[in-house]
């Protein structure tokens, strides 16, 4: 049976691969132990497990098993690069680069260090949501000391060209961080290539737990930060608090299997995706927000022209899915992503955020024979693309 | 969020959807936006003998709390007189729909658009006792 309502919001969260939760399990009740006891077996059999973990996120990144810091989550390790760096290299700089289309939690960590003293440039995008690198080299001055960019957008998915960036940043001595909750398990990311000194990640946008992340911080060539959180000096002092190994160990495995099963998922999660775009588009007045192209398969943003977005999602509720309209936040804005891309506010006022993931699978076959029902509203036949994983049918 | 039966049965079956030909008899038209959201409501009010509404469409642009307001009105201002449907306040409004906070504007947005049809039809009215 096709389980109502279906999930499209992988870019919210993603549940956590039942794999995972077993492995994850054994640490909450039987090893328990703080991994910080160097005294007894206990302790030492809960570090193995955050060492083996550490290893895994290591490895679908391609860095060093040092250059791996435990956070609570991306919005920490956001916070930690940026103020972090910004704060330890204030005596060669004050100013600070970012993208207007970036996570809330990179932009406001910017406005706090405005507070701070420091100076930052917001760069617009274009039209594609994509950074211009013309103009973004023209946004660096000789006292830029940090430049942060995310890899994928968590609204539009589209994929920055971080790999240019970095050039450009390391031939000028500036740090560049990069906000990677949204692209692990999407993207290859190989930092043995690129010139990236800072990459935060998030273990619940790919099949783990919530409240867990990683920050990447480069050794060579050695990227100093001021501490944010200070306590017992774990993490090499980077973040102190006692670390907790079941969600580390539920993050270990959620990027092992990113690295093992990336590929074949992302083909499949493609061809879900073209069908529902297929689908969508035999609707008149239906426009995709940001780049087809340079763009991960997981990400359909589409704004529905003269419709309201709140309205939508309630004549669409069958799908749980996400929208940029005002009237779906509480601050009564529309998405400040899409209006940074140029569309007018009603266009952003009318987008729903379509996100696929790994138990998305084809489904339709079933949800249409129960849709006759609902032919009376236009989305019904793209449910007929794609459906449910509860029982991958 | 969640929202409230009587929210989701207006957005369901919303009451008096439309608009009314441009030269009936006794039509006015409120035309307002919210400011906050960008949102967009039209009520149009058919007035017949003694100010009273005899009937009432809205078309609404906008989230569901808008579209159950404006639809709420049209229920309400029916039979009542002129002057009587300006007594309809958005509190009345968000207590009916049960609303919440961030919502209350879209009710507030419903009672502009009592005040502008009301107006509208004033203008109308005062245009043709002088002509
Ligand atoms: C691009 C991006 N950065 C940061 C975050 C925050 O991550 P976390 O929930 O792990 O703090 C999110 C998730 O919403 C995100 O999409
Ligand atoms: S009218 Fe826009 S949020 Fe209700």
């Amino acid at each position: 049976m096709l389980k109502l309502p279906i999930y499209l919001d992988y870019s919210a969260t993603t549940p956590v691969d039942p794999r995972v939760a077993e492995k994850m399990i054994p640490y909450l009740v039987e090893k328990f132990g703080n991994p910080a006891s160097r005294s007894h077996s206990f302790g030492w059999e809960a570090e193995a497990a955050v060492e083996e973990a550490r290893e895994e996120v290591a490895r679908l990144v391609n860095a060093d098993t040092k250059e791996i810091v435990w956070t609570s989550g991306a919005t920490e390790s956001n916070n930690l690069a940026l103020k972090g760096a910004a704060q330890f290299y204030a005596g060669k700089g004050k100013h600070l680069v970012t993208v207007k289309t970036e996570h809330k939690a990179v932009l406001d960590t910017c406005r706090e260090l405005e507070r701070q003293g420091f100076e930052v440039s917001y760069l617009d995008v274009r039209d594609d949501g994509l950074l211009d690198l013309d103009m973004f080299q023209a946004a660096l001055r000789p006292d830029t000391i940090v430049v942060s960019v995310m890899l994928v957008n968590n609204e539009i998915g589209v994929i920055q060209p971080i790999a240019e960036i970095g050039e450009i940043c390391r031939a000028r001595g500036i740090l560049f961080h990069v906000d990677a909750a949204q692209a692990t398990g999407k993207v290859a990311i190989d930092l043995a290539a690129l010139k990236v000194d800072l990459m935060s990640f998030s273990a619940h946008k790919t099949y783990g737990p919530k409240g867990i992340g990683a920050l990447y911080v480069r050794r060579k060539p050695r990227v100093r930060l001021n501490a944010q959180m200070h306590g017992g000096g774990h993490e090499r002092g980077f973040r102190s608090g006692t670390l907790p190994t079941h969600q580390i160990v539920g993050m270990g495995e959620a990027f092992r299997l990113a690295r093992l099963e990336m590929g074949a998922e992302n083909e499949r999660i493609r061809m879900l995706r073209d069908r529902l775009l297929k689908g969508l588009s035999d609707i008149e007045h239906v426009y995709v927000n940001g780049d087809m192209e340079r763009r991960v398969p997981h990400n359909l943003n589409i704004s529905f022209a003269y419709v309201e977005g709140e309205s939508l999602l309630m004549a669409i509720k069958d799908l749980a899915v996400s929208s940029g309209s005002a009237c779906t936040s509480a601050s009564l804005e529309p998405s400040y992503v899409l209006r940074a891309l140029g569309r007018e506010d009603e266009l952003a006022h009318s987008s729903i955020r379509f996100t696929l993931g790994r138990f998305t699978s084809v489904g339709g076959h079933r949800l249409c024979d129960q849709a006759p029902a609902r032919q009376d509203w236009p989305l019904a036949r793209t449910l007929a693309a794609v459906g449910n994983g509860a029982g991958r049918c | 969020m969640s929202y409230s039966v009587k929210v989701l049965d207006h957005y369901e079956n919303p009451r008096n959807v439309g608009s009314f030909g441009k030269e009936e008899e006794g039509v006015a038209t409120g035309m307002v936006g919210a400011p906050a959201c960008g949102d967009v409501m039209k009520l149009q009010i058919k007035v017949g003998k003694g100010g009273v509404i005899e009937d009432a469409k809205f078309k609404t642009y906008g989230c569901g709390s808008a579209i159950a307001s404006s639809s709420l009105v049209t229920e309400w201002v029916k039979g009542k007189t002129i002057d009587q449907a300006l007594d309809i306040k958005n509190t009345q409004i968000a207590d009916e729909l049960a609303l919440p906070p961030v919502k209350i504007h879209c009710s507030i947005l419903a009672e502009d658009a009592i005040k502008a049809a009301v107006a509208d039809y004033k203008k109308k009215h005062s245009e043709q006792v002088s002509a």
